[in-house]
């Protein structure tokens, strides 16, 4: 196996004694040391999510506070940093503020639908048989809609709010994360080690948990972190067409759908909010890459 | 000489037949063999259509009856698609039986009042073929070999400490290896990381399936010595699958061959090797290619590929590609008759009045 180590340094050095066996998780998180593109944007994620945790001590202004005196102002405008919005409230914190929402969006649905979906896909698995069928026809169907037309009509059947958005994006995800975990344990079950760990005695939940899980969970753990970008996306464009966040709350994709009448006054401002989409999906999207390739062990 | 002797010649030390000796964990006395097979039959079903209408069955395991005797190596050889690997799946229960019975050191198995399934796993283990498939890749090798014990309710230090020992027991140092993980690891080396898990129950039976098959022929010699070693050590009793006769040859107290799901011939080691009788068994033992030069084989002793398993033939099942198949063969299955002190065959040719126009032994 040729190891990058051989050209490149770490960025962070950990002293380790000689002999010693990485563990799996361990030499993953090896390989991504010296992936630097990687932990740019892992940086950058870790930023964005500091800031919208801090946002409460950040924020200069209210975000909902408005005011018809500054309507529209550009960026640096008193102490108005990055501008106001039409209503002249102040966009950086309503930036910072949307930020916790949008990254709600694109966290909660993700880890939801990771667990409902790779429980019913490692059952279809494991059972085969109708069992399979029964869970795999019934994701099929979720399957055959468009991702976003299926949200949008799940949480407009639902009715508006954040809550309502995030079960329809659980719904939507599902399906493709439970096909991944069905067919990675389809793939663990046939081989002998699961034979022999029945040759040795061992029970069906036993089997499971030591040895499909392991197998299971890493191309999930991949999926699923590529979702995360989709899932904002998604969530934003719910917002903005007025079927997840409500009014007043910030939120970045109904930020970027109310600014829409100001692009002729303000362009620049306008576009904020859709920056801050484009750099966080962006971020997930190649993290996630990075991630893909430090845990594909060719054995 | 053949090719195997030739390697092994200074790597395998020549180990004596011997006799089991007491051991607490017997139950049935040095008479009661280890294992007795009775009637053993598996027939998958073949589903086609859109209704998955029954249409035939794969005859895998077809009525098949033997006993391993406690302390012996039992050598199973055949052809490939012969049954012998569903046939050690049979005996580790990994797929259910249609029909037949197995007694253990005297216990029924399963049933109301036999070994459970349980106990009969930790008496009998298997070594699969595969060595790379066998052991999980994401598990440390101790991990895969204490979680046998674990399961069995071994505290985890206790299991970890089992496992170094016997990782120790099967020549790779506990130390070095026990913490890696198999891609980490040779074939060999795998392999005997797969006959130390199989010892983690301490079995007094292990179902050696094909397990040296995939190794190069000097590490297939080391592992056969290590399996010599073991066996004297743990005190255990082998069933040697293999298609590679001259390993059988070398590790065997006594033979069965198989054919097509069925037993054809059953004895101790020198009678099938010098005396085979049934034809299939000469034919096969024939198929071995010599070391002489002069003795070269220009004509394959049996040709063919074996018959459908779905639709055997009637009677004697390997009539088809047999030399000296008469109508008798066609109208009557021969069963197994003993032709000698631990010799039988399933061939019209061997007994009496059977029908047959040739008398052999």
């Amino acid at each position: 196996m040729t190891d990058v180590s051989a050209f490149r340094l770490p960025l962070f050095r950990r002293k380790r004694e000689a002999r010693e066996v990485r563990g799996y998780w361990a030499s993953v998180a090896n390989r991504l040391r010296y992936d630097y593109v990687t932990l740019f944007f892992l940086a950058i994620i870790l930023t964005i999510v500091l800031l919208s945790i801090f946002a409460p001590l950040l924020a200069p202004f209210d975000p909902t506070k408005t005011s018809m005196a500054y309507r529209m102002k550009p960026m640096g405008f008193r102490n108005f940093i990055l501008g106001t919005d039409e209503l002249g409230r102040d966009m950086l914190s309503r930036l910072l503020w949307g930020g916790r929402t949008s990254l709600m969006m694109g966290l909660v649905p993700v880890a939801a639908a990771t667990v409902i979906g790779g429980l019913l896909g490692v059952i279809a698995g494991f059972r085969g048989g109708w069992v399979n069928s029964a869970i795999m026809r019934t994701m099929d169907v979720f399957y055959a809609f468009p991702s976003v037309l299926l949200a949008v009509a799940i949480s407009g059947t639902l009715g508006g709010g954040s809550k309502n958005g995030m079960i329809a994006l659980t719904l939507v995800f599902i399906p493709s994360i439970c096909r991944i975990a069905e067919s990675a344990t389809t793939q663990v079950r046939s081989l002998d080690f699961v034979e022999a760990a029945r040759a040795s005695g061992a029970s069906t939940l036993s089997i499971i948990w030591h040895h499909i899980l392991g197998n299971v969970l890493g191309p999930v753990f991949i999926f699923a972190s590529s979702m995360i970008s989709v899932s904002i996306l998604l969530g934003s464009g719910l917002s903005f067409l007025g079927l997840g966040v409500e009014p007043p709350t910030p939120d970045w994709g109904l930020m970027l759908s109310t600014l829409r009448a100001g692009i002729y006054v303000q362009p620049l401002v306008c576009a904020l909010p859709g920056v801050a989409i484009f750099i966080t999906s962006l971020s997930f999207n190649l993290v996630s890459d990075g991630l893909r390739q430090a845990m594909d062990v060719k054995a | 000489m053949s090719a195997f002797d030739f390697i092994g010649a200074d790597l395998i030390s020549q180990e004596e037949p011997q006799a089991a000796s007491l051991d607490e964990r017997d139950r049935g006395g040095k008479q009661q063999p280890m294992l007795i097979v009775n009637g053993l039959r598996k027939y998958f079903p073949i589903r086609s259509g859109i209704l998955q209408r029954h249409v035939g069955d794969v005859k895998a395991v077809d009525d098949v009856s033997f006993s391993v005797l406690k302390g012996e190596t039992l050598g199973i050889v055949g052809e490939s698609g012969c049954g012998k690997s569903t046939l050690a799946r049979l005996l580790m229960h990994l797929i259910p039986s249609d029909s037949g019975e197995m007694i253990f050191d005297g216990d029924p198995v399963g049933g109301m009042r036999g070994l459970s399934l349980r106990d009969l796993r930790r008496n009998m283990q298997m070594v699969f073929q595969d060595s790379y498939s066998s052991l999980n890749p994401r598990l440390p090798v101790q991990d895969s070999v204490a979680y046998g014990p674990r399961v069995h309710g071994m505290s985890r230090t206790d299991a970890m400490d089992l496992a170094c020992d016997l990782l120790d027991k099967v020549g790779l140092r506990a130390a070095m290896f026990g913490a890696r993980y198999p891609h980490e690891l040779s074939g060999g080396q795998k392999q005997r990381v797969n006959i130390a898990r199989a010892l983690a129950l301490n079995p007094r039976m292990i179902i050696l399936d094909e397990a040296v098959s995939a190794l190069d022929k000097s590490v297939e010699a080391q592992v056969l010595n290590l399996l010599g070693h073991l066996k004297r050590e743990f005190n255990l009793t082998y069933v040697f699958i293999s298609h590679d006769l001259n390993v059988v040859q070398y590790i065997s107290d006594r033979v069965l061959v198989m054919y097509l799901g069925q037993v054809v011939e059953i004895g101790s080691v020198d009678a099938i090797y010098d005396t085979p009788l049934h034809p299939y068994s000469r034919a096969l033992l024939d198929s071995r290619l010599s070391m002489d030069p002069d003795d070269r084989m220009t004509e394959p002793p049996i040709s063919g590929d074996p018959p459908n398993p779905v639709n055997p033939p009637s009677g004697c099942r390997f009539r088809t590609r047999c030399a000296f198949a008469e109508t008798v063969c066609a109208a009557e299955a021969p069963s197994l008759s003993q032709a000698g002190p631990d010799h039988f065959v399933a061939c019209h040719m061997v007994r009496r009045g059977s029908g047959h126009s040739r008398l052999l032994s």
